[in-house]
């Protein structure tokens, strides 16, 4: 345990330490690692128990644009914005969440319904094209350095936002994890009716991990639009990104900590290590190889990478206490 | 009553038919093999650049084109079943879809790669019908009638063929029709070259009406995936009046809006109706 606690400290402060060190272009990359780690985080936090969602491309679309449209504007400081995308994104996720659960709208059903949501929001950000720029895309009031605007030319503040965000993602999983909710979510994900015989309240457990998960995703969605400062529909909402997110969290593994972080690390090293070395030229390599690796991890590792690997670490000490019983 | 809403409802029943072609492969699949292929609009796409690389670049026939294109469909369509559908028919339906999306994404970016974004088209132009004082596209006229056509032949073969009466046997119970002597690999192969020949077929009529590029897929897709589950997911009939359902919002909303928001009255349709019947809109 203390072993554990040690390295964990040593790899926060060696994560605090790096912008002092690391030339811009990799602190670009740190940070859209770990923003996208927080969204992944997010995902998973309904994944993980069965209910995929193609519609968060919608909540990040909502929370990104909400605060930018705002400030542009109306001079409506980010502070003041992002709780009002995170809000919306909340008021989404329960006009879709809840008669879903009502009604039992489950599996592939529901991921359609998602589905069709995230088109919604992409669709209506293109229509709307005199205020969001449509698919051109829309570039946000820019004055320096700001806190009231939530605007760094420098990167290391948007390193150190993007590190307490990834942490808050990773406390809330830790959370959910070690509730007592989420044995019953776990209930749930296995039989919904035989959850309910039990006394589970199936809708208020699911809508309740549902709303915590479309407002991190709008929350991060909000912090990726501050740090980008240019918003395209495509790029932030829709269903390419629904299933970015998708495939990122089931590639790193939706049933561990660390799983969404290691996809959201993997999936953009890929893509900038395949611009960077083949260049402009080979525009969808990285997305090809993406497509690749998920067909395989769904048919040979459905566990994901952190999973497949965690299997082979706790197989060994569980051998050896079983026959104690 | 205004000449244009009449055009728009007409071009809306013209684009019913070429959708309610693909939703009835997407269908099709769906009720035999139980896995619904996410990434269906893009095989669509891969037959639109085989007719448009044979016709423009290799001088090859359209017509000629259009019968390889549908034949390669099929072909990619039981290769699709071998290598990704066939290894996860036993996992969660879920990890089929997102299997499926695998498949989504890598023909998208392998189509980037190969073509790049480029908007092609194959450069035919057929006349204008002109009736009274409507302007009628011929291609779309084509495009509805030969996807009637289309959608009777399928059901007549699964209605009077053997095989077609087994593939109709593993939509129903798909444990009693081994006890019966039915082979439901083959059924799987057969069904899965059917659909691939539709997504080939539907490849043919959009090749005439849209420019290919590698994103077209995402256009169709999100709408015939809603037409098949409105209609209840593997029952061909819902889906085939689905179809002209959904194609009509899309027409008069864009007749009294713009494209963009006629899919979201489309989708939002859609949402609202799955609260309505979850399990579509003929669902007993």
């Amino acid at each position: 345990m203390s072993i554990l606690r040690i390295s964990m400290l040593v790899g926060l402060a060696i994560l605090i330490a790096l912008p002092v060190v690391v030339p811009p272009y990799f602190l670009h990359l740190l940070i859209q690692i770990l923003l996208w780690a927080f969204i992944y985080t997010a995902w998973a936090l309904m994944g993980r128990f069965g209910f995929v969602s193609f519609g968060h491309g919608a909540f990040m679309g909502v929370g990104a644009y909400v605060p930018a449209l705002l400030w542009s504007y109306y001079d409506v400081t980010p502070w003041l914005g992002i709780p009002v995308g995170i809000a919306l994104s909340i008021l989404l996720a329960v006009i879709i969440g809840y008669p879903c659960f009502r009604l039992k709208v489950v599996g592939h059903y529901f991921a359609l319904v998602t589905l069709a949501l995230s088109q919604v929001v992409l669709l209506s950000l293109v229509a709307a094209r005199d205020i969001t720029g449509g698919s051109l895309g829309f570039t946000q009031k820019a004055v320096g350095h700001s806190w009231y605007a939530l605007q760094f030319p420098d990167k290391a503040y948007f390193y150190g936002i993007s590190v307490v965000l990834w942490l808050i993602g990773l406390y809330v999983w830790q959370r959910i994890d070690h509730g007592i909710n989420r044995e019953a979510l776990e209930a749930i994900s296995e039989d919904e009716d035989a959850a309910a015989a039990i006394g589970i309240n199936v809708l208020r457990e699911k809508l309740r991990v549902t709303m915590i998960s479309a407002a991190l995703t709008a929350l991060g969605g909000a912090i990726y639009g501050q740090y980008i400062m240019y918003l395209n529909p495509e790029t932030v909402s829709g269903i390419a990104v629904s299933l970015q997110i998708v495939f990122a969290v089931i590639a790193g593994g939706v049933y561990s900590l660390l799983g969404p972080t290691v996809g959201s690390l993997l999936t953009l090293s890929l893509t900038e290590g395949l611009r960077v070395w083949f260049g402009i030229n080979f525009i969808g390599a990285a997305n090809t190889i993406y497509g690749i690796l998920l067909i395989l991890c769904i048919i040979f590792m459905p566990q994901g990478i952190v999973g497949a690997l965690q299997g082979i670490r706790f197989r060994r000490p569980q051998a050896k206490t079983a026959p104690a019983e | 009553m205004d000449p244009y809403l009449i055009e728009a409802i007409i071009n809306g029943i013209l684009l019913g038919g070429v959708l309610a072609l693909l939703a009835l492969g997407l269908n099709l699949i769906f009720g035999v093999v139980d896995v619904v292929w996410i990434a269906y609009a893009d095989i669509v796409m891969c037959g639109m650049y085989v007719i448009f690389f044979l016709y423009t670049e290799y001088g090859v026939p359209l017509p000629l084109a259009c019968l390889i294109a549908i034949a390669s469909m099929a072909a990619f369509g039981v290769v699709v079943h071998l290598l990704i559908i066939a290894p996860v028919l036993d996992s969660a339906p879920i990890n089929q879809l997102l299997a499926t999306g695998g498949l989504l994404f890598f023909l998208q970016s392998f189509a980037t790669l190969l073509f790049g974004t480029d908007f092609r088209n194959i450069g035919v132009r057929l006349p204008i019908l002109e009736i009274a004082t409507l302007y009628i596209s011929f291609s779309r006229l084509i495009a509805f009638v030969v996807g009637l056509i289309g959608a009777v032949a399928l059901y007549l073969f699964l209605k009077r063929t053997y095989i077609g009466t087994a593939i109709r046997a593993v939509a129903q119970d798909r444990e009693i029709v081994g006890l019966m002597g039915v082979d439901q690999r083959r059924i799987y192969l057969v069904t899965s070259a059917i659909g691939g020949a539709l997504a080939g077929l539907a490849a043919c009529l959009l090749a005439l009406q849209y420019d290919v590029h590698p994103y077209i897929g995402n256009t169709f897709g999100p709408v015939i995936f809603m037409i098949c589950v409105l209609g209840g997911l593997g029952n061909m009939i819902g889906g085939f009046i689905a179809s002209f359902i959904i194609s009509q919002i899309i027409a008069i909303g864009g007749y009294y809006s713009n494209t963009e928001l006629s899919y979201v009255f489309a989708f939002t349709f859609f949402i609202v109706l799955m609260f309505v019947r979850p399990r579509g809109i003929f669902a007993r």
